[in-house]
């Protein structure tokens, strides 16, 4: 066995002990210094990441591909985001601030584990693992009674989609007799062959495997607690939560969809197609009408996801290639919108859109970050969300699907509206009171970091689009 | 020739952006002249495209190619034919002319300038990229610093405005994206360079063809604009500073033309048969409503901004007309409306900062007081009205003789908006310059060196391609024969 291909798991998780452990011995105030160690953790598992190879493990349990090796340093980027923005954001927690970065590494590294499972016990398990220290976090900040609803839904709404999930877990197993991934295609493919079209069980299960990502991808209509849960958690926790939960739950996903049940696309496509299509209309309407930036951004992830689902509704390398790398530019733009939004709560300490008046006098450089990554959400050019639509778009019109994307294209026409009405605030608007902003340098570091990945995403993106190609090719299926 | 010089037009303001971005925003004096310098740049740089330009081909001259973005397609791709040169001199020129006549911002100086060379650049690299990819991308990077630039420095109702420009070109520009993937997927093997899909045009079915042509109309007619989507113009015109408005009438509507001779047209040449005559009734509604319209205005700068689309109705009839005189008269109208359209603006620029009115009822008499200004204001008056010996005139002619052989009765009824231009430009002059001298305007200074200085220019070119047409026409006609070759008309 080439335990090899385990290093960056098994190297995070100890790491996360460590932290834990520190986190007993230090006092409060070095806790500070959890979060550099945490990030120093992270490097050096981005490192071994790059460094571990390809293959499979325990007869096709674990598999480490150009797949998993793509979505890991998207999680692990987000991660690295994530941490970098709570390093301020802390000392407003009284205890168990050491726990808070070992939290995120541990759902980090479920993520890791979910992207790399080949078979479905594997695959729930690190769901799980994912989503468990999540529920902790989005519920931090216990006297904050938002936090704690936040909290309260999320582990609510997150026990019925796992649920939802195991049940068709169990169906599948039910009718193919299989876990691994691999074989339950070959399985189904075989029945197909000899007993014909599916029967109701099999459209069950892929039905409730459909709601059960659903709802970890808050698509429309399993997307009902992402609001609230957006407003409540903490910020830094709420863009993590938009980006790499997401990303995870996207990652498994398309292992089970367009292996497992590769022979069913036709049917689970049309599916994926309402949904996201839905999403997008649905998402960038009612963003519309928010009056509060995190619950604008929550919306707008709604949207977001239905532009991801443009890919997997194309069922094309070129699709999965275009999704993950769409994966990749949302990292930047939306943790760089929720860290700019960090930043100026920090300072004024309101989320309303309102008081984002007169940003551009008080904080020029703040207000220039926040507007970039808002056009980027927007997908102007030359910024990263722009390729990244452009590519989706042609992964689907390669393959006709005309209609998604001119809903896609009319409802970015719409999230335009939100988005330049933030910007509208910042730069149009005068602000009531001076406010004087001074930029902690874990912040400022972060924003830099994500205004780099916008714009070098969008300008030279050939790399990062090779890499996302190269991920796709892991599904060799049509 | 080496020497990338339509590259170094292109980024040389973005390069002026990145300085002004750095200096102080205490430093006026030096972000208003690196904004000069940066943008002089491209003027002269464009003085020597005009010199080197090798009329007598219609091959693309100048020809920068990179590999960029393979996975997409997507290349580095610039070049300029007698389409692009006089429109590449043509937004050098009013770039500059309007970042000096735009010395007189005192409010956030530093971000006006920083977002006006940003728009420069948009403009300039539209008018040569060859590449769709590349072409879309500067398309679109315009709209961010003109929604800024009306957003923040604009009149009373800058914002609506400005959320009404963003809106309603991305609402086009989006289609035209589509409009792009259709094209890149349905020509094997798949490419984004324009010319080469030019050169394909003929495997196109008439059928896709005609849909394309409407996605790519909706972007370019939006930009025009024409007939019913002009409702953005008069908003933004209105309300955008001046210097602003003289680039989004001096260009910005020109790009929606240029899109649909280097797109549309040879692309699409079974459409633009198909669409011709639509296109010419359109182009006469624009004539003869805009003009209307003109005649009930009291404001000044909306009597200039619905002269647009007025003027603009003239250069699509020349494109409807797919003859080389007609073309020729849009492409000339499009240079021509450029100068004097710019200089209008500015000038009433001048008189709303010196009268912080634009009521044409509440002047009378102005010759008195203000000779120079008045002097030159009606010179341009009746260089848009179409007076013979200005380059007005000229375009318009051409647009008639050119398209008249093809909608006999269309030309006659847009020769009626020629009366109708001098009906309203007229009664502007006796209103504002003639009659009795309002003695509330007793205080009001004549205008400033600076601003001569400005509109000069302008005034000379018009004056030269109105008496003396020859090079311009000259410069163009390979690419309008080739053009109108195309399209097989």
């Amino acid at each position: 066995m080439n335990y090899r291909l385990l290093f960056p798991e098994l190297f995070l998780f100890l790491w996360i002990i460590f932290i834990f452990v520190l986190d007993f011995f230090w006092d409060k105030e070095k806790t500070n210094y959890l979060g550099w160690f945490s990030l120093l953790g992270l490097g050096i598992t981005i490192a071994l990441v790059f460094g571990s190879g390809t293959g499979r493990l325990f007869g096709g349990m674990f598999l480490a591909d150009s797949f998993s090796f793509y979505f890991k340093l998207v999680f692990l980027s987000a991660s690295f985001l994530a941490i970098l923005s709570s390093i301020d954001f802390v000392k407003k927690i009284e205890k168990y601030r050491g726990e808070y970065f070992g939290l995120i590494l541990l759902s980090t590294l479920g993520m890791m584990f979910l992207c790399s499972a080949g078979e479905l016990i594997t695959l729930y398990i690190a769901l799980e693992l994912t989503t468990i220290p999540l529920f902790v976090l989005s519920a931090y900040l216990k006297k904050d009674f938002r936090s704690a609803e936040a909290g309260i839904k999320y582990v609510i709404l997150g026990a019925i989609s796992s649920a939802i999930l195991i049940y068709g877990i169990s169906i599948i197993y039910g009718l193919t007799g299989m876990t691994d991934l691999g074989l339950i295609q070959f399985s189904l493919a075989q029945q197909h062959l000899r007993f014909g079209p599916f029967g109701p069980a099999l459209i069950f299960g892929i039905i409730f495997f459909i709601a059960g990502f659903g709802f970890k991808l808050a698509l429309v209509p399993f997307h009902m607690w992402a609001p609230d849960v957006y407003e409540g958690a903490p910020t830094p926790i709420t863009a993590f939560l938009s980006v790499a939960s997401k990303g995870a739950g996207l990652a498994a996903f398309i292992r089970i969809f367009f292996v497992s049940f590769n022979v069913y696309q036709p049917d689970w496509v049309m599916i994926v197609a309402v949904l996201a299509s839905l999403g997008m209309i649905f998402g960038n309407i009612v963003a519309l009408l928010q009056t509060n930036i995190k619950r604008m951004l929550a919306y707008s992830s709604i949207a977001q996801i239905g532009y991801i689902m443009i890919g997997v509704v194309a069922f094309s390398w070129r699709g999965i290639s275009a999704l993950s790398f769409y994966v990749f530019a949302y990292l930047f733009a939306n943790m760089g919108a929720f860290i700019s939004a960090i930043t100026f709560s920090n300072v004024t300490g309101s989320d309303e859109i309102e008081d984002y008046a007169g940003l551009s006098r008080s904080s020029p450089g703040l207000a220039l970050f926040m507007a970039v990554f808002l056009l980027s959400l927007v997908g102007i050019p030359p910024l990263a969300g722009f390729v990244a639509k452009y590519y989706i778009f042609a992964s689907a019109i390669e393959k006709g699907h005309i209609g998604i994307v001119v809903i896609a294209i009319l409802t970015s026409v719409v999230a335009l509206y939100y988005y330049a009405g933030v910007i509208k605030k910042m730069y149009f608007h005068k602000s009531e009171k001076e406010v004087n902003f001074s930029i902690p340098f874990s912040l400022k570091l972060a924003l830099f970091i994500c205004l780099l990945g916008v714009l070098i995403a969008g300008l030279f993106p050939t790399p990062f689009i090779d890499l996302a190609t190269k991920a796709a090719q892991v599904f060799k299926y049509w | 020739m080496n020497i990338p010089i339509l590259s170094y037009m292109v980024f040389s303001p973005i390069l002026g952006m990145i300085l002004v971005m750095l200096l102080k925003k205490e430093q006026v004096q030096g972000i208003r002249w690196v904004s000069a310098i940066f943008s002089f740049i491209p003027l002269i740089l464009s003085f020597f495209l005009l010199a080197n330009y090798d009329p007598s081909t219609s091959k693309m001259q100048f020809v920068e190619f990179h590999k960029w973005i393979p996975s997409l397609g997507a290349n580095y791709h610039l070049g300029a034919d007698g389409l692009s040169v006089p429109m590449l001199f043509l937004t050098a020129l009013l770039s500059f002319v309007s970042i000096i006549g735009s010395f007189n911002i005192n409010f956030r100086v530093k971000e006006y300038f920083a977002f006006f060379l940003l728009l420069e650049t948009g403009m300039l690299g539209v008018f040569c990229a060859l590449d769709f990819f590349l072409f879309y991308i500067f398309w679109e990077i315009m709209l961010v610093p003109m929604y800024f630039l009306i957003g923040i420095w604009g009149g009373p109702r800058k914002e609506y405005a400005a959320i009404k420009f963003f809106l309603y070109t991305l609402f086009g520009s989006v289609f035209m994206l589509v409009g792009i993937l259709a094209l890149y997927f349905t020509v094997e093997p798949h490419t984004l360079n324009m010319m080469e899909l030019i050169r394909r045009a003929p495997e196109l079915s008439r059928g896709f063809q005609l849909i394309v042509y409407v996605a790519f109309y909706l972007a370019f007619a939006i930009k025009v604009p024409i007939f019913p989507f002009h409702t953005w113009l008069p908003d933004a015109h209105v309300e955008a500073p001046t210097a602003v408005s003289v680039v989004l009438a001096g260009i910005l509507l020109k790009m929606g033309l240029y899109g649909l001779l280097r797109v549309s047209y040879p692309m699409f040449p079974k459409a633009a048969l198909y669409f011709a005559l639509p296109l010419a009734l359109l182009a006469v509604i624009n004539i003869i409503y805009g003009a209307l319209v003109c005649m009930a205005q009291k404001d000044l700068k909306k009597l200039v901004a619905y002269s647009s689309v007025s003027h603009m109705g003239f250069c699509v009839l020349g494109i409807a007309a797919i003859t080389v005189t007609g073309i020729s008269g849009c492409v000339f109208q499009m240079v021509s409306h450029g100068l004097i359209t710019g200089a209008l603006f500015l000038l009433v620029g001048v008189l709303y900062d010196r009268a912080h009115t634009r009521d044409i009822d509440a002047f009378g008499g102005l010759w008195v007081k203000l000779p120079v200004y008045s002097g030159i204001m009606t010179l341009f008056c009746l260089g848009s009205l179409g007076l013979p010996g200005l380059s007005g005139f000229v375009s318009e002619f051409m647009v008639f003789i050119g398209a008249f052989p093809v909608f006999k009765v269309i030309v006659a009824i847009a020769v009626l908006g020629v009366v109708l231009t001098a009906g309203y430009f007229l009664r502007m002059i006796q209103r504002i310059f003639l009659g009795e001298f309002n003695p509330k305007w007793e205080g009001l200074p004549e205008i400033s060196g600076r601003e001569i200085f400005t509109v000069t220019p302008l005034a000379i070119l018009m004056i030269f391609i109105g008496v003396y047409p020859m090079p311009l026409a000259n410069m163009i006609r390979a690419t309008m024969e080739n053009i109108v070759r195309l399209v097989g008309g």
